[in-house]
């Protein structure tokens, strides 16, 4: 038992992390924003570093219902630096209104991913789940004074929790039929022949973890969310549970279900080919920033479902080097979004607002742009080589029709894209005013690291992101 | 100076210099720009004179093992060091071209094309399949900005249409270029050259590749981009267009399609040769009715780029070498035609034909230049457009007669549309006052006019400066094709030539004989 908990350092610190920043909020008063949001800042860094001092262990902890290996380390060096970078931007968007909560709840919703991310048993899967979710709901309502954020929280609320009901019904009738909840014994009893009962358990089970990486046609509740949520916190659930939950569906997809191909991978076609097409489609229209983001956000999960639905050791290899890239260019995106304040201060969203910013603020509309085309996947941005490798792993796997199709899709997706560039470098100018300045010089220096990396820059890294997403995809297999 | 990494230094120079326009103000940005270019063209001297000809099939070979999974591979043959001859020649008088016509952002847009310059010779430079496909794609981005920003009052539009449909294109590639790679295990192209793909596969990957060549050409019926880009584009950008975009296509296929997937390209040959001749026809009898004078010359580029790909196809040493001849020669002259239009498009803002007339009385210059390179594009004897269209020709008759009949009728009209553009504009009465006031080149001008003039006539002279560096290739690709080449209807048999005529030694000479009977 002692030597069990030796090796989830990173999920105790965030634990022992997360209660001290909401004791520290609690007792000191919300005034003192330099001091909570420096130990939770603090507590992430302790638990990359654990994270990072535990990898290459590769075993299982608490009676194989965790596991600790490297796998689950990359997923949650991902998700904590995406929640660092949440934390780091929340105070000026808050502007006074900021409260230890914030820091607190990203902390244990941080250690709600992790779990999902190295989790081996249906019940660990529930539990990580569920407390991220919680985290997330309350997260989403945080700006309680402010309608749409509520909203958002309610939205998010019913239809997690509706998610949630299926993946229970899911994991009731898998554990049902297989007479166990741990990864591995389902995969064994799922080698044989199947029946309709665990057909039904991998539908739901899919179905609920396709709510979470809002892929259509689960994805109803994204926009909503993503419009209404305060930024910063969309920003964070445009990130950070997005790498858990397909850290997670990767882990149930290749461990648990692995044998019974046949099941799962036309779900996982359809998911993804679904995920690209009414992502693109549905972000035409859109005149929000943040919510064609979230149709972006869409879009891409259905390019990292084409990896998955490979089922390949390279498959998974290219969903996590995908992860990685979508990641830092969604943050790039979202601070951007961030900094765009019109001369009050007040945010602006509506893309129309944005004509002619190119030559009110060049830095960030170049920015901008360099994260719209990584999005797209025009090379030689850094965006293109996660989609290259998700497509060679599916036509490696004989999967060309979905390859076609996908890539084919991936055009309609650009559109919206360049209509955005267009507005920021084509269009004449519009009244709202962005005054530069303001902005932390944080923000500014995520925004230019990540802009630059995924120009070219980030391509001398490949060799390196080769080792690491190998060596993590590696342990399912 | 093997050891030089002169390539990279050929693509460190615009790129370095592409990040300092953004930089610094207009006026400064401009002479950077120039600089750069200039200082490109002097490295482009220098290499094709340190190039071997008849020496090994790839020289100045680099290579470094940056990206793990491809490599950072250039090498040149004699038929890209041609074609980043071409490029970096046309780039300073691009910059030329826009030094008063581009009055916002010029920043911006210097850096753009000189990020466009860096794409277009890393095309030709790479050697390795993922990084030709990320230097191909790549062109797009500064040509969506080159033509949104600064181009006509479509430009939005035009835009859009360029990058969507030429990203559609080359999507398909890509998968199939996936496939090649796995199949062959590699991502080098000298390697992949002389590899044997299943012929049924090859069918596959040459349709693919197809896709998305056949856009960047463009050919018919996938050419509909082409005239909405350049009547937006200023005139630099359709230059640059027309000039190097164009011929990427081309290069994709005999780089790419015919060495590498040659039974398929024999097989699927009757779609390249229907498509250039409806091209030839219908986009030369299109050219005739249009009233826009850039709208013209693009329709005709369309027109000689499917003289191009069916000479290509011919299969045959002569057939190849004059397409890639009339590559050359359509680069210098549609980009000079393209000035041409800009120089009276800046004194009278129109493009309209009919706007005009005259022009003889008070441009007597700059009529001078235009007759000259409205020659060239009809393919007069003495112009670089006449060698060739009168090698494409011959090796197309050799592989099908009716191929070369219809080809042939498209040069006749391409005579006609060039002709009649000419006297509308050119020649008749000088009757409208805003016309009248038009003052004749300006010094800077000249300094365009003149070596695009001098090289068009250079290549019409003594094209063999241009054919001797790509023989070898050309022979390389015809050894390649040869196993698959179909026979071809015409039956040609080498005459007997008599024994004590002192012919040229030059091995074109022999192949001549045997083709002009």
């Amino acid at each position: 038992m002692t030597a069990d908990l030796m090796l989830i350092w990173p999920e105790l610190i965030l634990t022992i992390g997360g209660l001290i920043t909401l004791m520290l909020g609690t007792f000191l008063g919300d005034r003192n924003v330099g001091l909570y949001q420096l130990s939770s800042l603090l507590t992430l860094a302790a638990a990359a570093a654990a994270v990072v001092a535990l990898f290459g262990v590769e075993t299982t902890v608490f009676s194989g219902t965790l596991s600790v290996d490297s796998f689950g380390g990359f997923a949650k060096l991902l998700i904590y630096a995406a929640s660092f970078v949440c934390i780091v931007i929340a105070p000026r968007f808050f502007n006074g209104g900021m409260r230890a909560e914030y820091p607190t709840l990203i902390l244990f919703a941080a250690l709600g991913m992790g779990i999902m991310a190295s989790s081996r048993d249906l019940m660990t899967l529930y539990v990580g789940l569920e407390l991220n979710s919680l985290a997330a709901y309350v997260l989403a309502s945080f700006m309680r004074a402010d309608e749409r954020s509520t909203e958002a929280g309610l939205k998010y609320f019913v239809l997690g929790a509706l998610a949630s009901g299926m993946l229970l019904y899911g994991i009731s009738l898998l554990y049902g039929f297989t007479g166990t909840t741990d990864f591995a014994g389902i995969a064994k009893v799922l080698g044989g022949e199947l029946n309709i009962g665990l057909i039904f358990g991998i539908v739901f089970v899919l179905a609920g973890l396709g709510f979470k990486i809002s892929a259509v046609p689960f994805h109803m509740w994204t926009p909503d969310v993503y419009e209404g949520a305060p930024t910063p916190v969309t920003t964070f659930f445009a990130t950070a549970p997005k790498v858990a939950a397909m850290a997670l569906m990767t882990r149930v997809v290749i461990d648990a279900m692995g044998p019974a191909v046949g099941a799962w991978q036309q779900i996982i076609i359809f998911l993804s080919l679904a995920s690209i097409i009414l992502g693109a489609v549905g972000a035409i229209g859109q005149k929000n920033i943040k919510r064609l983001l979230a149709y972006s956000s869409i879009n891409n999960v259905g390019f990292m479902l084409v990896g998955l639905a490979a089922g390949t050791q390279q498959g998974v290899e290219g969903v996590l080097t995908y992860l990685l890239v979508y990641m830092l260019t969604t943050l790039g995106a979202f601070l951007v979004v961030l900094q765009l304040r019109d001369a009050d201060g007040n945010q602006v969203e509506s893309i129309p607002a944005l004509a002619g910013l190119s030559q009110r603020r060049p830095g960030l509309a170049a920015a901008m742009a360099v994260f719209l085309f990584s999005l797209a996947g025009i090379p030689p941005l850094f965006g293109f080589w996660p989609k290259y490798l998700v497509f060679e792993a599916a036509v490696n796997a004989n999967l060309v029709p979905l390859a076609v199709a996908g890539i084919v899709a991936s055009v309609i997706g650009a559109f919206y894209y360049i209509a955005i560039i267009k507005t920021m470098y084509f269009d004449d100018k519009s009244d709202t005013e962005f005054p530069a300045g303001g902005g932390a010089i944080v923000e500014d220096a995520v925004i230019t690291a990540s802009a630059l990396w995924l120009s070219v820059i980030g391509y001398l890294f490949i060799p390196v992101l080769a080792v690491l997403s190998a060596s993590a995809a590696a342990v399912l297999f | 100076m093997s050891g030089f990494p002169i390539l990279s230094l050929m693509l460190a120079v615009p790129a370095v210099a592409a990040i300092l326009c953004l930089f610094v103000g207009d006026k400064t940005s401009r002479w950077v720009a120039l600089g750069a270019t200039l200082a490109t063209f002097v490295l482009g001297c220098i290499l094709w004179a340190q190039f071997d000809i008849g020496g090994a099939q790839w020289q100045f070979t680099e290579r470094a093992d940056l990206f793990g999974r491809f490599q950072y591979a250039l090498g040149i043959d004699g038929m890209a060091l041609m074609l980043i001859m071409l490029s970096v020649f046309l780039m300073p008088l691009c910059i030329l071209a826009s030094w008063d016509a581009i009055k916002s952002r010029v920043g911006l847009y210097m850096s753009m094309f000189l990020i466009m310059e860096v794409v277009m010779i890393g095309v030709f430079m790479a050697q390795d399949l993922l990084l030709f496909y990320i230097f191909f794609e790549a062109g797009l981005i500064p040509m969506y900005f080159i033509i949104g920003i600064w181009g006509g009052a479509n430009r939005k539009y035009a835009a859009f249409k360029f990058f969507l449909y030429t990203l559609l294109g080359s999507v398909l590639m890509l998968i199939a270029m996936i496939a090649m790679i796995a199949e062959a295990g590699t991502t080098d192209i000298p390697t992949l050259l002389n590899y044997d793909f299943p012929v049924q596969m090859q069918t596959w990957l040459w349709l693919a590749f197809f896709a998305s060549l056949a856009v960047k050409m463009p050919m018919w019926p996938v050419h509909t981009w082409l005239p909405d880009a350049h009547v937006q584009a200023p005139t630099a950008g359709s230059m640059i267009l027309a000039g190097v975009l164009l011929k990427l296509g081309a290069y994709g296929f005999i780089r790419f399609m015919m060495p590498m997937f040659p039974d398929a390209s024999a097989q699927l040959m009757w779609i390249v040769f229907g498509l250039s001749m409806i091209a030839v026809v219908y986009t030369s009898l299109v050219a005739l009715a249009q009233s826009d004078m850039k709208k013209l010359i693009a329709y005709s580029s369309v027109a000689h780029m499917a003289i191009v790909t069916a000479g290509l196809f011919a299969f045959n040493q002569q057939g190849i070498e004059g397409a890639l001849i009339i590559m050359l020669s359509h680069g210098v002259v549609s980009a000079a035609l393209f000035f041409c239009v800009g120089v009276i498009y800046d004194r009278l803002h129109t493009r309209e034909i009919d706007r005009y007339g005259g022009l003889a009385v008070n441009m007597p210059a700059y009529a001078l230049f235009f007759m000259l390179f409205t020659m060239a594009s009809i393919g007069l004897p003495g112009t670089s457009g006449f060698v060739g269209e009168f090698l494409s020709l011959a090796g197309i008759y050799e592989a099908s007669s009716w191929v070369a009949f219809v080809c042939t009728t498209g040069i006749i009209l391409g005579a006609a549309y060039m002709l009649y553009l000419y006297r509308r504009v050119v020649f008749g009465e000088l009757t409208k006052d805003d016309v009248k006031a038009m003052p004749d080149l300006t010094a800077r001008e000249w300094t365009i006019m003149v070596p695009l003039a001098a090289v068009a006539l250079w290549m019409g002279v003594y094209p063999e400066s241009f054919l001797a560096p790509m023989r070898g290739d050309v022979t390389t690709v015809v050894a390649r094709l040869a196993p698959a080449k179909p026979a071809g209807d015409a039956h040609l048999a080498a005459g007997k030539p008599k024994p004590a005529a002192a012919h040229g030694e030059t091995a074109h000479g022999s192949s001549h004989a045997g083709g002009v009977q």
